[in-house]
C-alpha cells in the first residue's frame, strides 16, 4: 500500500517547501516593514504608494502573482534573477512572487500593531529630538512587532501553505510531488494524508513556538 | 522677580540674552475652534511660569506648540533667539533642548528605566555609552529612583514613572522644561514626590513652563502665573498678586471653584 513512498523524494520536495518558506518569510518581513513605514510616513506620496501597493497586491490571487513573475518578468522581460537554469530561475521567481504577495499582509499586520502603540510613545520620542526614522525604528516598530507576533504567525503559516502555488511555474516543492504520485499510484488517500501530515509538521510547531514568543515579548503597559 | 515681564516686540533682530522662549501673536485653530488666540508670552532664562485655567482653555496646546508637537497657524515662536524650524533635522535638534514631561509619563514601555534615560543621550546627543549610563544613573539617583534602574516602566508606581520621565528629559541638558499637568494622573500620595523634584529643579535655576492645578506649587515655586481662558491669556501676575487679588472675572470665578476643593 505504501509502495509509492520514496522517502528521499518526499524529504527533497519538502526541503524545497521549507526553503521557499524561509526565503519568502525573511524577504516579506523586510519588504512588509518598509511598506508599513511608508504607510505611516509623514510624506503623502510615500503613504499613497504604500496604500496603493497593499490594496492592489492583496486583492490579486497568488496564482496570478506567481504566473506573472514567470510569464511577465521572465518570459517577456527576460528577468532571470541571476539564475542560469530553469530550476534556479523558477525557484527565485517564485520566492519573489511570494515576497511581493506576503509583504502586503505583513504590512497590514504591522500597521495594526503600530495602531496599538499609544501616540504618547512617539510624542515622547519626538520631544527628545529623535528623527522620524529613529522614532519609527527605535520606539514604534519594536513595540508594534511585539504586539503582532500572533498575527505574523498566521501570515507565516499561510505563507507555508501558499508555497504550493509555486508548482504552477514548475517549482518542485511538496505539492508538485504529491500531484505526480497521485497520477502514478492508485493510493489517493494515503498520499494526500502523508502530504497533509507533512505540512502540519511544518506549521503546527511554528504556531506553538510563536504563540509562546508572543507571550514572552508582550509589552506591559 | 518682581513685576510681570513685558512682552517683547514681534521681530527682535538680535537674539535676546535673557528671553529664552518668546511667543508672539501665536494663533492656532483645531478646525473651527480657535484654541490659541493672539498669544504673546515671553519666558526669561531661569524663570518658572505656571499656566493655569479651566479645562479646554488651550493650556496643553500652548505647551505643545513650544516644541512644535503642535504646529501653529500664524505668529512666531523662538527659543533662545532661534525661530522654531520646520519639521526635520533642525527641529529635532531644537527639540532636544526643550525637555517635556507629559501627564501620562509616556516612558518607553519596551525599555528599562535606565535605557529610557540613556536613549536620547545615545541617539540624539551621540554621547558614548559609558558617559550616558553614568549620567542616567546619577539623574535617577537625583530624582530618587536609582534603585529602579533595571525595571520596566510598568513595574513602577505612577510617581516613580513620572520622576523617571523628568530624569529622561533632564538627561538632554535642556534649556527649558515643559510640564503638562505632570501630577494630574497620579494618586494623591504620589503627587508630592513629583512636586518636590520639580521644586528642586526650580531652585536649581531651570527655566520651566508648568501647566498645573497644584496651587501650592504655583505659590512656592512660580515667578509668574499665566491664567488662560478660551484660548487667550487673560491675566499674568506674580503668584501672590494672582491668588490674593485676581483682576479678571474669569480668574476670580476659576479660583473660587478650585480653592473650594
Ligand atoms: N488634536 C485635537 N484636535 C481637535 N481638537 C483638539 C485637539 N487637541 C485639543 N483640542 C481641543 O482644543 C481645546 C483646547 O485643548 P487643550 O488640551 O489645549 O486644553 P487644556 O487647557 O489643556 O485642557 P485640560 O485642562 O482639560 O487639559 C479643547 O477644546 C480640545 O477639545
Ligand atoms: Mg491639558
Amino acid at each position: 500500500m505504501f509502495d509509492f513512498l520514496d522517502m528521499d523524494a518526499l524529504l527533497g520536495a519538502f526541503w524545497v517547501t521549507v526553503k521557499l518558506t524561509v526565503y519568502s518569510a525573511i524577504g516579506s518581513l523586510i519588504w512588509g516593514t518598509l511598506l508599513a513605514g511608508m504607510r505611516v510616513s509623514p510624506v503623502p506620496l510615500m503613504r499613497a504608494v504604500g496604500t496603493a501597493y497593499v490594496n492592489v497586491v492583496r486583492n490579486i490571487p497568488l496564482t496570478v502573482v506567481i504566473l506573472f513573475t514567470s510569464l511577465g518578468l521572465f518570459q517577456t522581460l527576460g528577468v532571470t534573477l541571476a539564475g542560469d537554469n530553469f530550476t534556479v530561475i523558477n525557484f527565485r521567481l517564485a520566492v519573489l512572487g511570494l515576497i511581493a504577495y506576503t509583504a502586503a499582509f505583513v504590512c497590514e499586520a504591522l500597521r495594526s500593531g503600530i495602531n496599538t502603540v499609544p501616540v504618547g510613545q512617539a510624542e515622547a520620542a519626538r520631544a527628545l529630538g529623535l528623527s522620524f526614522t529613529q522614532v519609527l525604528t527605535l520606539i514604534v516598530l519594536p513595540q508594534a512587532f511585539r504586539s503582532v507576533v500572533n498575527p505574523l504567525a498566521n501570515v507565516l503559516i499561510a505563507l507555508t501553505k501558499n508555497t504550493t502555488v509555486a508548482s504552477v511555474i514548475g517549482v518542485a516543492e511538496a505539492s508538485l510531488l504529491m500531484k505526480s504520485w497521485i497520477e502514478t499510484y492508485a493510493a489517493l488517500l494515503p498520499i494526500v494524508a502523508i502530504f497533509a501530515f507533512g505540512f502540519i509538521c511544518l506549521t503546527l510547531p511554528t504556531g506553538l513556538v510563536l504563540g509562546w514568543v508572543s507571550k514572552k515579548v508582550a509589552v506591559k503597559r | 522677580m518682581s513685576g510681570v515681564s513685558v512682552t517683547k516686540g514681534a521681530e527682535d533682530a538680535v537674539p535676546a540674552t535673557t528671553d529664552l522662549v518668546v511667543l508672539s501673536n501665536v494663533n492656532k485653530h483645531f478646525g473651527a475652534l480657535h484654541v490659541l488666540q493672539d498669544i504673546d508670552l515671553t519666558i526669561a532664562r531661569g524663570e518658572v511660569v505656571v499656566v493655569i485655567g479651566p479645562s479646554g482653555s488651550g493650556k496643553s496646546t500652548l505647551c505643545r506648540t513650544i516644541n512644535r508637537l503642535e504646529t501653529i497657524d500664524s505668529g512666531s515662536i523662538a527659543i533662545d533667539g532661534k525661530p522654531l524650524p520646520e519639521e526635520g533635522r533642525e527641529l529635532a535638534r531644537l527639540r532636544a533642548d526643550v525637555g517635556m514631561v507629559f501627564q501620562s509619563f509616556n516612558l518607553f514601555a519596551h525599555k528599562t528605566v535606565l535605557e529610557n534615560v540613556m536613549l536620547g543621550q545615545l541617539k540624539v546627543r551621540r554621547t558614548d555609552k559609558k558617559a550616558a549610563e553614568e549620567k542616567a544613573r546619577s539623574l535617577l539617583d537625583r530624582v530618587g529612583v536609582g534603585s529602579q534602574a533595571d525595571k520596566y516602566p510598568a513595574q513602577l508606581s505612577g510617581g516613580q514613572q513620572q520622576r523617571v520621565a523628568i530624569a529622561r528629559a533632564l538627561a538632554m541638558n535642556p534649556k527649558v522644561m515643559l510640564f503638562d499637568e505632570p501630577t494630574s494622573a497620579l494618586d494623591p500620595e504620589m503627587i508630592n514626590e513629583v512636586l518636590e523634584v520639580m521644586q528642586q529643579l526650580a531652585r536649581d535655576g531651570m527655566t520651566m513652563v508648568v501647566v498645573t492645578h497644584e496651587m501650592g506649587f504655583a505659590r512656592s515655586a512660580a515667578n509668574r502665573v499665566v491664567f488662560m481662558a478660551d484660548g487667550k491669556i487673560v491675566e499674568e501676575a506674580t503668584p501672590e498678586e494672582f491668588f490674593s487679588n485676581p483682576r479678571s472675572d474669569r480668574a476670580k470665578d476659576f479660583l473660587s471653584k478650585i480653592l473650594h476643593h
